[in-house]
């Protein structure tokens, strides 16, 4: 049972297609997890067919529907092909980022047990994926932007609420957190940011440009 | 604005295009929503001469993709808009943009009369709701469809009433898992 949402905000600039990368990655992962978001992001679809809609129109060539039809030529619209949704743990817009499931991903060993993976670097956000042994704490961080943690494999609580398979954390600036992974399987999370990690502690922080986040 | 009839009539020349491959169905869906596509364009950065080409593979795809417009989810003007978007982000290069994983199955072959006409209906609330809106708010949703709007600029939500809009595409999904399994 899901319990933690992405915000109206997310879903708006999805749906407008104004995300950085990251972020697209992380709402379309979700998406394929959560019928609730997955319904309200088409109820959000429908505000961009209302402007579509209701703001103007520009008339076409002369040519432009005989020019279609031609392209279309005597092609019946397609059968939709059989399609299988994802038997791992990674919905399918994130195994197509990773090159498969869980057991493909290229961890490196960031300390203490914690590893992660680089999936998108880009100016404007990046996406990493997280594994954290039960029991063991990403450390404490705070962060320039916004901060959004997917969970895909157990669980794991930090001073606002527990996260487990499907929720998401929503961290802006204002937080400084401490996520310890919950006791059972080891935590995977898609984490992205809009902004650099920054790290509170003395060692993480000069590490920091050596694990580029 | 259209009314209730308009809504459900663009739905029904969806299904006939689906189902019969009916290409004046095609021709009358073009007439209404090449130009509303071209004009999203223009206003989202595309010269009219790119504007133009694009509204051809978009409403070639409409064609194609016939199959997959399903009238108790969405309205056929809230499908052409995604399809619009997703040509809109490959032309002017923005942020690559996954999709969610499909849903196992495609729309029902007869989807309900009710359903579809309710959330027809709904649609229609919806595009009266927007023409309400204060001038400075349709604005900001505007600028953030047109793409003229960072994503850290929308903090807050659109003040659009989607309660029930969501309610009755969720119903769907639920009835589309209870059909499949």
């Amino acid at each position: 049972m899901i319990r933690h949402h992405l915000s109206d905000a997310l879903l708006t600039g999805y749906s407008a297609g104004i995300l950085p990368e990251a972020f697209n990655l992380l709402v379309a992962t979700h998406v394929s997890m959560c019928d609730e978001c997955r319904a309200r992001l088409q109820a959000q679809d429908a505000v961009g067919g209302a402007l579509l809609e209701d703001s103007g129109a520009v008339a076409m060539a002369g040519g432009a529907l005989a020019a279609v039809l031609e392209r279309i030529g005597a092609d019946a619209p397609e059968r939709p092909a059989p399609r299988r949704a994802s038997t791992g743990i990674f919905p399918t817009p994130l195994q197509e980022y990773v090159g498969g499931d869980s057991d493909a991903v290229a961890w490196r060993s960031v300390g203490g047990g914690v590893r992660q993976a680089i999936l998108t670097q880009g100016p404007d956000s990046s996406a990493r994926l997280l594994y954290i042994p039960p029991g063991t704490a990403v450390p404490d961080h705070g962060h320039h932007g916004t901060e959004l943690t997917l969970v895909l494999q157990g669980a794991f609580r930090d001073e606002t609420d527990h996260f487990a398979r499907g929720d998401v954390e929503i961290a802006d600036e204002a937080l400084e957190h401490t996520p310890v992974a919950e006791p059972g399987a080891p935590c995977i999370c898609l984490a992205v940011t809009d902004a650099p990690l920054r790290f509170n502690g003395l060692i993480p922080r000069l590490l920091q440009p050596f694990l580029k986040i | 604005m259209t009314s209730d009839d308009d809504s459900l009539r663009y739905a029904n020349l969806m299904i006939a295009v689906a189902r019969d491959a009916d290409k004046a169905a095609f021709a009358a869906l073009f007439t209404h929503f090449a130009p509303r596509v071209k004009a999203f364009l223009i206003k989202s950065g595309a010269t009219p001469a790119v504007a133009e080409d694009c509204v051809q593979d978009v409403m070639a795809t409409v064609w194609r993709k016939a199959r997959m417009f399903d009238p108790a989810r969405a309205s056929v003007a809230t499908w052409i808009f995604t399809i619009a978007r997703n040509r809109r982000i490959d032309l002017l290069r923005r942020d690559r943009r996954p999709e969610p994983e499909d849903l196992p199955w495609g729309p029902e072959p007869e989807p309900d009369q009710l359903d579809s006409l309710v959330l027809q209906q709904e649609t229609e609330r919806l595009g009266e709701a927007l023409a309400r809106l204060p001038e400075d708010q349709r604005a900001l949703i505007e600028r953030a469809y047109f793409g003229d709007l960072s994503h850290s600029q929308i903090a807050t939500a659109t003040g659009l009433p989607l309660g029930t809009i969501k309610s009755r595409i969720r119903l769907a999904l639920e009835k589309l898992r209870q059909h499949m399994s």
